[in-house]
């Protein structure tokens, strides 16, 4: 048999039609793709893969399910581990994790892993999930707070384990960055909807508009139930605090997102909460945030949006995959350039952007190369309209109203390898300990925690 | 889904409701709001608590029809539901005794001053309220306030009943007979600021409570950002009470414009909807 070189093609809306609407980019293998990707997979007896994946899918065992066209075995071989597979095979970043990892990448492309997840996790719902049988209950009970892939996953373990799992979520819909944050056109919300379904189906109940720290406090759910798991992720948007912030038409990434996504604003006025809709649009940031706001800005009807970066192309964190669709969907790049200052008109409203061009020094703590600012480079932007998006940092909410919850310097809840927090009988991942990582590095988090909440249990 | 197990008219455009939230109810403090979301396609807004009743599990929310939500919402019949009732979120009010408190409402910011005077009365504090509107039809609570201060003042702008003027007049004569240990100010930006204005020269400690545009409520989005003593802060977490003399009161009002157009079209909309 040849060796097939490159990566199997995913099917993707064209550029043009695609920034007029929020309808899926990437559209998925056919079975003729997922069949031909599979047969690319070496089947290495130490599958280094596995490594690279925060929650161990055993990769090579599903992709050979895949080429046996036992797709039904697939899932169940994925579902092992991970509950939320077609969300993970459409937003890990692959490039750093399992693929990183993949024999094949070192002199050809590596397996596309994350596409063929998403495969036979769409073939499941296409074809009639099934839900395992529940485990005989324990008798004992857990509240998980947050329902962001932290929470789901650690409920959903410790569900599948026979506990009575109660998930406490303070908006009116579960899922936390995944329907927040996360666009439609990335991360349909029908598939979170679905996947969420399954974790409920596992036996764990979701109750939304409950603000844990408020309602009801973490010391309150410990006289009902027998653990604690806080999942409450990274949500305080990080502003620069440079002069102009708080002009109107500058949004934080999270605000910006939220009204789109989870509010529906880009359905307005059929839907009630308002966006403004920017002509010329700055996007400041690197990561994920900046590559989401840039690209829904886009299909809210800017003329023109800009990526404005610190640093260079390379450093940027964003999944590659997006960076490329931005490129695209021509989004203008402006990398080793800050902006000092958002400049408004009489009325408060943004009517442009003072920017000064950086170059890269030495690397600093993140190992990164610093980016300097070069003295006597500053030029105006011309935008109408700004967007945040530098990153958030952990919701302090629930560390401020619990106390002897033990939290560093960033505000993040500080936790033991397995997710033990200073407070008995109370654990904490995702984002909210880790401080804003990826979606299946919070899930693995949930795991550790569920595994360990086991172990407390039973003893 | 929150039912409405009561409605009144307060005047024209002002309506109160009691709505069975429970939990909510059983922690409320006096200075804390609700979030609500209509339905489905609805959008979240804040509204204050105004009362609480623990033991039928209600929450009262009084509001101003001033767009297309609280239009909506005002529609609703009892016996009716809201599909979300989030809260009580926000700091509560400090509430202690500091001696005399004066206690300035003006429109619909009656309805939240109202469990601040309430709390600040309990505590034994000696209660002076100054309450203002427009014109008679729009002074609310009046037998409520009366009933938990020691001294009501009433005034109207256009001198339809009562006093003609503004609630700051009163608050100025007070202050120059008597000492004041506290005051607190809640309605439209302008009147705060104006409040805060007056009390500055006799350094009497002002707290506002602002109500800047919100979303989420709980310190997520950075939509309620206010400046108070050049810092930013968020007004759903770090307020809505914040030292009058410290907030930037005009980026408040501006910001509380920045959907005016898009709320004009909602309104025209619905409006056409509901002929
Ligand atoms: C715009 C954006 C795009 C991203 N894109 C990607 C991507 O493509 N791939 C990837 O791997 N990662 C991505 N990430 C990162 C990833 O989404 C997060 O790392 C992940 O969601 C963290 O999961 P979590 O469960 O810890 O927290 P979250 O997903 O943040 O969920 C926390 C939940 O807790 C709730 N909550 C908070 N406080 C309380 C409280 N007091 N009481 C009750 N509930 C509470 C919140 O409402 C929320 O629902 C992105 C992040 C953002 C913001
Ligand atoms: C902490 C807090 C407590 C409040 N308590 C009360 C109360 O007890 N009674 C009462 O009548 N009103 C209260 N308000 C104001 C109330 O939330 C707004 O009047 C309401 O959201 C208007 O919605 P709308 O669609 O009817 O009007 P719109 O047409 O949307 O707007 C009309 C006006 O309301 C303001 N507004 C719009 N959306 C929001 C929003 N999401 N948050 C805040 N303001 C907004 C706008 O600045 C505008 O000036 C409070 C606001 C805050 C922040
Ligand atoms: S969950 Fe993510 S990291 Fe793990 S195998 Fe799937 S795509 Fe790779
Ligand atoms: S490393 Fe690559 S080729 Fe080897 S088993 Fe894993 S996916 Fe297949
Ligand atoms: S309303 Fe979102 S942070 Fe206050």
């Amino acid at each position: 048999m040849t060796l097939i070189k490159e990566k199997t093609k995913i099917k993707e809306q064209d550029p043009k039609k695609r920034i007029k609407n929020f309808h899926e980019v990437a559209l998925g293998y056919s079975l003729e793709d997922a069949l031909k990707e599979a047969s690319r997979c070496l089947q290495c007896k130490d599958s280094p893969c596995i490594k690279g994946c925060p929650v161990y899918i055993d990769i090579p065992a599903f992709i050979k399910l895949i080429k046996e066209a036992k797709f039904d075995e697939a899932i169940k071989k994925i579902k092992e581990k991970n509950n939320l597979p077609a969300i993970c095979g459409r937003v890990c970043p692959q490039e750093n994790q399992c693929e990183k990892f993949c024999v094949m990448g070192k002199k050809f492309e590596p397996v596309g892993v994350g596409r063929l997840e998403r495969f036979v996790a769409d073939w499941e719902i296409k074809n009639g999930i099934k839900h395992p049988k529940k485990t005989k209950p324990t008798g004992k009970k857990v509240a998980v707070v947050g329902s962001g892939p932290a929470g789901l996953t650690c409920a959903g373990d410790l569900a599948k384990l026979g506990y009575e799992v109660t998930i406490f979520e303070s908006l009116h819909k579960p899922g936390g960055v995944l329907v927040y944050g996360i666009p439609e056109y990335r991360l349909p919300k029908k598939i979170v909807e679905i996947e969420i379904d399954y974790i409920k189906k596992l036996g764990s109940e979701v109750k939304t508009d409950f603000v844990i720290g408020k309602i009801l406090s973490i010391e309150e759910l410990l006289e009902e139930y027998d653990a604690v798991f806080i999942g409450t992720g990274a949500g305080l948007p990080r502003f620069l605090n440079i002069p102009g912030e708080n002009l109107n038409g500058v949004y934080s990434a999270n605000e910006f997102l939220t009204r789109v996504n989870l509010m529906k604003a880009y359905l307005f006025p059929e839907y009630d909460t308002p966006v403004k809709k920017g002509k010329r649009i700055a996007v400041i940031g690197g990561g994920n945030t900046a590559m989401d706001s840039a690209r829904t800005a886009l299909r809210v009807g800017a003329d023109k949006v800009y990526i404005v970066y610190r640093r260079s192309e390379k450093e940027m964190p964003a999944r590659n995959e997006e960076i490329e669709h931005a490129k695209e969907e021509g989004i203008e790049f402006m990398f080793l350039t800050n902006p000092t200052e958002i400049i408004g008109d009489e009325n408060n409203w943004v009517k442009g952007m003072k920017c000064i061009k950086m170059k890269l020094g030495e690397p600093d703590e993140s190992g990164r190369r610093r980016p300097i600012p070069i003295s006597g480079s500053e030029f105006p932007l011309d935008v109408d309209m700004v967007i945040i998006g530098c990153g958030q940092s952990p919701n302090p909410l629930v560390p401020e109203a619990t106390k002897g919850l033990k939290t560093a310097k960033w505000g993040n809840i500080i936790v033991d390898e397995n997710g033990r927090t200073s407070l008995k009988k109370v654990w904490a991942g995702g984002d909210i300990a880790s401080g804003g990582a990826t979606v299946i590095a919070a899930m693995g988090e949930g795991k550790i925690a569920a595994a360990d909440i086991h172990k407390f249990l039973s003893e | 889904m929150h039912r409405i197990v009561y409605k009144k008219q307060l005047s024209e455009s002002v309506k109160l409701f009691d709505i069975g939230a429970s939990l909510i109810a059983k922690k409320f403090k006096a200075g804390q709001f609700v979030i609500i979301k209509i339905d489905e396609k609805g959008e979240r807004i804040p509204l204050t608590i105004v009362d609480a009743d623990k033991e039928s599990g209600t929450v009262r929310i009084i509001f101003q029809e001033v767009g297309k939500s609280t239009k909506q919402l005002g529609l609703l019949k009892a016996g009716e539901a809201i599909e979300n009732v989030i809260g009580p979120l926000g700091k509560p009010a400090e509430i202690k005794k500091f001696g005399k408190v004066v206690c300035i409402g003006g429109g619909v910011g009656i309805a939240p001053l109202y469990p601040q005077a309430k709390a600040f009365k309990e505590e034994g504090n000696e209660v002076i309220s100054i309450i203002g509107a427009r014109t008679k039809e729009l002074i609310i609570l009046e037998e409520e306030m009366r009933n938990v201060s020691d001294r009501l003042y009433i005034t109207t702008d256009d001198g339809s009943y009562v006093r003609k003027g503004f609630v700051s007049d009163v608050l100025k004569e007070l202050l120059e007979k008597e000492k004041i240990d506290r005051v607190v100010t809640i309605g439209p930006a302008i009147m705060m600021m104006v409040t805060a204005r007056v009390t500055k020269p006799y350094n009497v400690k002002t707290i506002a409570s602002l109500n800047s545009i919100m979303v989420d409520g709980t310190g997520m989005c950075g939509a309620c950002r206010v400046s108070v003593g050049g810092e930013t802060k968020f007004a759903c977490v770090d307020g809505p009470d914040f030292d009058a003399h410290l907030v930037d009161f005009k980026l408040l009002m501006e910001r509380q414009k920045i959907y005016l157009d898009e709320e004009r079209k909602a309104m025209e909309l619905f409006e056409g909807e509901c002929e």
